[in-house]
């Protein structure tokens, strides 16, 4: 019992890490139809710039808003050079600049910072809470509580403000959202900031649990991604039930099976969940009106 | 036509000419090393380290009155990308030798390549597969994994602890190690209990963990892996509240790895070169001077902590100036046979006699035994538990 205890902490461990990743992707693709694969470096960026600043003196609580600061400006230059010259283009070619985008932005960060591991200590230290005989880090804690909330703070600015209707009148019929004078670009554009400022958000709280490094990027954000698909593309509820659920998948796999399988049997079983239903758990039914 | 004729033997001699005068003055040592990628901790310090010394070897005249020229590829820890860049170092730059490979699968793919050159090869790669068994002109400096077994194995015996649990990295380093650890076991006296893996980039290994808490008659866990993996096992061996002593890897043996895990370092064994102690080494120790000599140098040059990996670099470019030297030239086939004459070189990974035999050329006492105590290495004697 104390085993399955300690399997199911560590899945909710790793599980709210793919969690806080997943949900960055969703606001980009809502706005824009575009799966961002640079999502993984906003949060290599999140972790990386709080350290280094932190390095150069500046308080940590500090330097982790600043990192928060300069991965928006990252995530807004994403869409002003990036995406924004190309928006007539089709979503298939916006992902491949997004994953572009994302091989860049790990060069830099590997000129700019260094190719060491880093880490950052926890925000509530690092002595586990023991539960029934199985113990789990208060970080964890952290960020399944981060990641729940910025899913609320999603679905109130999404629902509930006129900005976000904006944002669901933009995914569904850009040229419609226009022709009733809402800025689409301005509106895009926001998304990929909010992204970024997610992103970054999440490498500042899962870098304690982690480490961190500048070729993170590439690993969370395939996490994320399967995560999102399990969860229900679009949906941030799904991306966080995705992301816990693929974490748990994984530590059970490891605890009862063998660590080397974990992986195989996540996606077999995300494969499986995918053949029942194709748009993943708490995705809508997609449905073309003629 | 005539002024063509001209102009091509004009091109001709100036060719001529400056190959003739850079081969005059310079001979070419190559090295491929994964200056970035996964394994850029190994060798981001060992290029530093190869440039700073050629540099300086070069100031004070050479070797044998020619200078080097370093040829450096970085394969980003690519077995692939380090195999072309080995053909692209024997057959455009024409290398004298090559000090390189940071990595047991890099090194493993350009050994063919070598081995048909018949160029001197020494690899900064920890398996001992590169030298078992011996090829003829591939070398390599930095302990083996077989020899970290032996020597946490020994120190279990002295606290009287037979039984362990082994958890490896499933990446060619962790897997080589624990290839060695069982396969030395048996000799050693020890029983390997229980056995798990983790994937290298794996951030939670507590499932492992939990298991081998609940294994029967587990007296003590042997870590083998590098890079953040271990610094990740330790830290949930602490959350796990384990009491057994743990054991980490010469994987990990450089102040990153304590600075990664933190307070949960405290108490780990490990089994390392005498370069991370080298302040604390006694003075009637040989390694000191040259340790010494070779962390300050890098620490005032590149502003970083010194590592082991760097180390090895050193060896491995100062054991093929010196038998340069005493072969009088780079000849390849003198140059591979005074190599392996080296005899009693003081390096930073230990006193190194090769012989046709051993291409590595160090015993069990190049390895210290260290424990992680508030943040710092302390040294624990070979006599005492």
């Amino acid at each position: 019992m104390a085993a399955f205890l300690q399997f199911t902490f560590s899945g909710l461990t790793v599980g709210a890490v793919y969690a806080l990743v997943a949900v960055g992707f969703t606001l980009i693709y809502n706005a824009s139809d575009v799966v961002n694969f640079a999502q993984g470096e906003f949060v290599m960026l999140g972790g990386m710039v709080t350290i280094f600043l932190g390095y150069a003196g500046i308080p940590l609580p500090l330097a982790a808003a600043l990192a928060v600061l300069i991965t928006t400006m990252v995530g807004l230059a994403l869409y002003r050079f990036g995406i924004a010259p190309a928006r007539d283009a089709s979503a298939v070619t916006l992902i491949i600049i997004t994953i572009g985008a994302s091989i860049f932005l790990r060069g830099m960060a590997e000129i700019i910072f260094d190719k060491r591991f880093h880490s950052l200590p926890a925000l509530f230290g690092n002595d586990p809470i023991r539960i029934g005989g199985a113990s789990i880090l208060p970080q964890t804690v952290v960020v399944l509580a981060s990641a729940l909330l910025i899913v609320c703070l999603l679905w109130a600015f999404i629902g509930r403000t006129l900005y976000g209707k904006a944002v669901v009148a933009t995914s569904s019929n850009r040229m419609a959202a226009t022709l009733v004078g809402i800025n689409t670009r301005t509106i895009v554009g926001t998304c990929f900031a909010i992204s970024a400022a997610i992103g970054a958000i999440a490498g500042v709280l899962v870098t304690p649990i982690t480490l961190t490094s500048y070729n993170v990027g590439t690993l969370l954000a395939l996490k994320g991604f399967a995560a999102i698909m399990l969860g229900g593309i679009g949906s941030a509820m799904g991306a966080v039930v995705g992301g816990v659920l693929l974490g748990l998948f994984e530590a059970f796999a490891a605890g009862y099976l063998s660590a080397s399988y974990k992986d195989a049997v996540a996606f077999v079983v995300i494969l499986a969940v995918l053949f029942a239903m194709p748009q993943g758990l708490f995705g809508k039914r997609m449905v073309e009106r003629v | 036509m005539i002024q063509k004729i001209t102009i091509a033997t004009l091109l001709i001699g100036l060719a001529a000419s400056v190959t003739a005068g850079s081969a005059a003055a310079q001979v070419k040592v190559g090295a491929v090393l994964s200056a970035s990628g996964p394994a850029s901790f190994l060798g981001d310090p060992e290029r530093k380290t190869l440039e700073m010394y050629v540099e300086d070897i070069n100031r004070q005249g050479g070797v044998n009155g020619q200078k080097l020229q370093l040829v450096v590829y970085d394969d980003g820890g690519d077995a692939n990308a380090a195999r072309t860049f080995a053909t692209r170092l024997v057959e455009e730059d024409q290398v004298a030798a090559m000090v390189g490979g940071t990595t047991t699968g890099t090194t493993l793919a350009m050994i063919p390549v070598f081995e048909d050159a018949q160029i001197p090869f020494i690899s900064l790669a920890g398996a001992v597969q590169i030298i078992e068994p011996v090829r003829k002109w591939v070398f390599k400096t930095p302990h083996t994994d077989r020899m970290a077994c032996e020597k946490i194995f020994d120190d279990l015996k002295r606290r009287k602890l037979t039984t362990v649990a082994l958890i490896s990295g499933t990446d060619a380093f962790g897997k080589s190690m624990r290839d060695q650890c069982v396969a030395v076991a048996p000799k050693a006296g020890i029983t390997i209990a229980h056995e798990e893996t983790y994937g290298p980039a794996d951030s939670e290994m507590t499932p492992q963990l939990t298991k081998i808490k609940a294994a029967a008659g587990v007296q003590a866990v042997v870590c083998a892996g590098f890079g953040q993996g271990p610094a990740i096992v330790t830290r949930n061996y602490r959350q796990l509240g384990i009491e057994y002593p743990l054991y980490q890897s010469h994987g990990v043996a450089s102040k990153q790895f304590i600075s990664l895990a933190g307070t949960a370092a405290n108490g780990v064994r490990l089994p390392a070169a005498a370069l991370l102690v080298a302040s604390k080494l006694p003075d009637s120790d040989r390694q000191k001077p040259v340790v010494v000599g070779y962390q300050n140098i890098f620490e005032t040059k590149t502003g970083q902590p010194v590592s082991t990996f760097g180390g090895h670099a050193y060896d491995g470019l100062m054991i093929l100036v010196e038998a340069a030297k005493r072969a009088g030239s780079f000849d390849s086939g003198k140059l591979r046979d005074e190599i392996e004459r080296t005899k009693a070189y003081v390096g930073t990974g230990g006193v190194v006699t090769m012989s046709p035999n051993d291409h590595l050329g160090l015993d069990l006492s190049a390895f210290r035994l260290l424990e992680i105590k508030d943040g710092d290495w302390i040294m624990i004697p070979d006599s005492a538990s």
